[in-house]
């Protein structure tokens, strides 16, 4: 029996092929069908009226911790994926900094069949580029990739260890992967708990300076320059970063970027208050980082935007800044907040939005989607940009609720999340 | 107690004492002056009055202190209250509780008033937020240490008889430093001069955005000073790497005798303690004619009873007609 969903009269987005136009999408059997105006519907295909809503392919987020396995108090892979769907996402791609981590084939597998068990949006599995991330000698690169991995990253830590990273970068050109990393030199930032600079002084609490971020992101590109190899830079924060990506990118090297929803939105002001569910890695910045991250963004040079989603458990957050975790949800608020305060301070336009968290995601790991093109999976999202609502954490489909957001008003929600064209989470 | 109709109007402090950054400088000066009159009560030779009588206290040191828990102490015992110390050895604390199941805990006893020290920048805030008691900050991390900020403001104003307009100088680790920081607010607040002097690794990043100079000669420093504030050199700040021997502290930024006699005019030397005699400070400095470190301490527990006594709904200008047997 034949599957047919027909989303008729949206806004159909589509920059992988510079399409925006009011359109019907035909989606039959896990496929794109057909993209036209004024499609006929199939006798059996579920029509859906998507007037007034955007209709996009399906929104990717490269950079997402499920926890599992290890610390499922926090979030499971099923879990996860729902709250991917719930946010709008129909694949991500898991952190491997899990108990144990992700290291080997075996883990990857069992990552990537919880994932499927899930029936919510696509689970990719990343592994670790150093065994047990411990920084020492890499990882089963070739078996994790032919087990399922899309990439390799620490994530987590930063390799701290240059030699190790050139291999990685080296090793990983065999399987046409990106090395991902969270750059980080923990010298100058481990004794920090957020943004080095006046409010860190004032509140008595260790700083992390941008140098600290910035020294690997140029390590990082120099090492791509010297290897011929993909360098992923993950969250970047800084703007000495962006900039250096930006001449980077000028010079050829082969070398992506994320920008996460938080660091385009916050400043170093949240944490005011000792406020943990402000307390992330890397830190937030100040305003003038956040207006060079936007500016990378708009130009392209970071190329997606991912949301860095860290579950923890409620009483985790519950304690002093210092001894609280890093790290926020962001999955179920990231179209909320982009739409709200990036598309609608002006930063960059709807489109845009689009390739960032859907074309450019796609292409930079090698996943399957970011297109509409017909014969492409039917991944798609439907997203009413006019949707006003107030984040509550309390009925997130993660598990947990660590979230700086909780109570803010925003216009912009996902409306369905199609995935194989299958809608595994509607509104 | 009723403040008398004519008696200037000053914001009372709220629950709690976290830190002197959010006090105003009339709340500064209005504890100060409430503590003048609780100076004598230690001078008695019955030194108890009933002021907290039936008020239950509960000292958490999270972090160890001889100095600052016994001067709160001394405080809450000659203001009759009912003290119970809970030290970090010895306590479920050391078994794994959190620092809000102990908040709980303390709650459900039904306590009046929690002193509590710990290692974490904000712990009291934490905690000031999520019981009734009040709440009194005896050092949290390196962010603040208000009552020794009192007690450092109120003997200098003891003996150069004004704070605004005094030059004072901090010398030593800025960096990790509560004292630091409850010095900086209060004293700018009430209008003086305030620097910091020490090596440069031990100074924290935008420290002159809080309205302070900043020297990194102490010759420099001490030409400047009307008051030295010389803070102690944690020893792990040496294995830490951020100065690379006492000795070459001592050499570099030691306060010494030769210093202080170079200087155009004399100067006061306060240290919080516990010293580190021949390192941050000479044994002959401590000792000597500049010193006023003995009167700090004893400033200390007035302070501290003039904390508790305000926090208890004292009002500044009744403290003298408390002592006689009212309660606060």
């Amino acid at each position: 029996m034949s599957r047919k969903i027909l989303l008729a009269g949206g806004r159909v987005v589509d920059p992988s092929q510079g399409f925006d136009d009011v359109s019907d999408v035909l989606l039959v059997d896990g496929t794109i069908a057909s993209v036209g105006p004024g499609l006929d519907a199939p006798e059996d295909a579920e029509v859906v009226d998507c007037a007034g809503l955007l209709v996009v392919p399906g929104l990717i987020d490269v950079h997402v911790h499920l926890r599992e396995p290890g610390e499922e108090h926090k979030e499971t892979i099923a879990t996860g994926a729902r709250a991917a769907a719930a946010g709008g996402f129909t694949a991500i791609c898991a952190m491997p900094n899990t108990d144990p981590a992700i290291d080997d084939p075996a883990a990857v597998g069992f990552v990537l069949a919880e994932g499927r068990r899930a029936q919510a949006a696509r689970v990719y599995p990343v592994g670790c580029i150093s065994v047990g991330r411990s920084g020492e000698r890499l990882a089963p690169v070739g078996e994790m990739v032919a087990a399922g991995a899309v990439a390799i990253t620490d994530d987590g830590s930063p390799i701290m260890n240059s030699g190790l990273m050139r291999l990685a970068l080296e090793y990983a050109q065999t399987f046409g992967i990106p090395v991902a990393d969270h750059p980080e030199d923990l010298g100058l930032s481990a004794a920090g708990h957020m943004n080095e600079g006046l409010i860190a002084t004032r509140l008595g609490l260790g700083g992390k300076p941008n140098a600290a971020e910035d020294i690997h992101i140029i390590r990082d590109i120099l090492l791509a320059e010297l290897t011929g190899g993909h360098i992923h830079l993950q969250h970047v924060s800084t703007r000495y970063g962006v900039e250096s990506i930006r001449q980077a990118k000028a010079r050829g090297v082969h070398v992506t970027a994320e920008a996460s929803p938080h660091h385009l939105v916050l400043t170093e002001e949240a944490v005011e208050g000792y406020r943990t569910e402000a307390k992330m890695n890397p830190p937030l910045r100040t305003s003038e980082d956040v207006s060079a991250v936007r500016a990378g963004l708009a130009d392209g040079t970071l190329d997606m935007i991912a949301t860095d989603h860290a579950p923890h458990h409620y009483d985790e957050k519950e304690a002093a800044f210092d001894d609280a975790p890093d790290g926020i949800v962001g999955l179920e608020t990231a179209v909320g907040i982009l739409l709200t305060n990036i598309v609608g301070e002006g930063v960059i336009d709807v489109p845009t939005l689009i390739e960032r968290m859907s074309c450019q995601p796609a292409r930079a790991f090698g996943l399957p989607g970011g297109t509409l093109t017909e014969g492409s999976p039917a991944d798609v999202t439907v997203i009413d940009p006019t949707l006003e609502w107030t984040v509550d954490r309390t009925v997130f489909e993660s598990k947990s609720r660590n979230t700086p957001f909780d109570g803010v008003v925003l216009t912009g929600a996902p409306r369905r999340t199609i995935v194989e064209g299958r809608t595994v989470w509607e509104r | 107690m009723n403040p008398t109709p004519t008696s200037p109007v000053v914001a009372p402090l709220g629950k709690d004492l976290v830190g002197l950054e959010e006090l105003s400088a009339e709340q500064i000066t209005a504890i100060l002056d409430t503590a003048e009159p609780f100076k004598e009560i230690s001078e008695r030779r019955i030194k108890k009055v009933p002021i907290l009588r039936g008020k239950t206290i509960v000292n958490l040191f999270f972090e160890a202190s001889t100095r600052t828990r016994i001067s709160f102490e001394f405080a809450e015992k000659r203001l009759s209250a009912d003290t119970v110390n809970i030290s970090a050895s010895g306590s479920s604390v050391v078994k794994g509780e959190t620092l809000v199941d102990t908040a709980r805990n303390l709650e459900a006893m039904r306590i009046d008033m929690v002193v509590v020290r710990h290692a974490s920048s904000g712990a009291a805030r934490f905690l000031a937020e999520r019981i009734p008691s009040n709440v009194i900050n005896a050092g949290d991390g390196r962010h603040e240490h208000p009552t020794q900020g009192l007690l450092d403001i109120l003997t200098i104003r003891d003996h150069t008889g004004r704070v605004e307009g005094l030059k004072v100088c901090i010398v030593g680790d800025i960096l990790h430093s509560r004292v630091a920081r409850s010095n900086i607010y209060g004293l700018v607040k009430l209008g003086a001069e305030v620097a910091v002097c020490g090596p440069p690794t031990l100074l924290p990043s935008a420290i002159e955005e809080l309205g302070v100079r900043v020297f990194s000669r102490i010759e420099d420093a001490i030409e400047w000073a009307d008051v030295l504030n010389v803070l102690r050199l944690q020893l792990e700040r040496m294995k830490g790497g951020y100065v690379p021997s006492l000795r070459e502290y001592n050499r570099i930024w030691g306060v010494s005798t030769p210093r202080l006699d170079a200087a155009p005019k004399d100067i006061l030397v306060l240290h919080p303690g516990p010293m580190n005699r021949g390192v941050e400070i000479d044994s002959d400095v401590a000792d000597g004619p500049h010193s006023v470190i003995l009167d700090q301490v004893t400033n200390g527990v007035a302070v501290r009873m003039a904390v508790l006594y305000l926090l208890a709904g004292g009002q500044p200008d009744s403290a003298e007609a408390a002592k006689a047997g009212g309660e606060a």
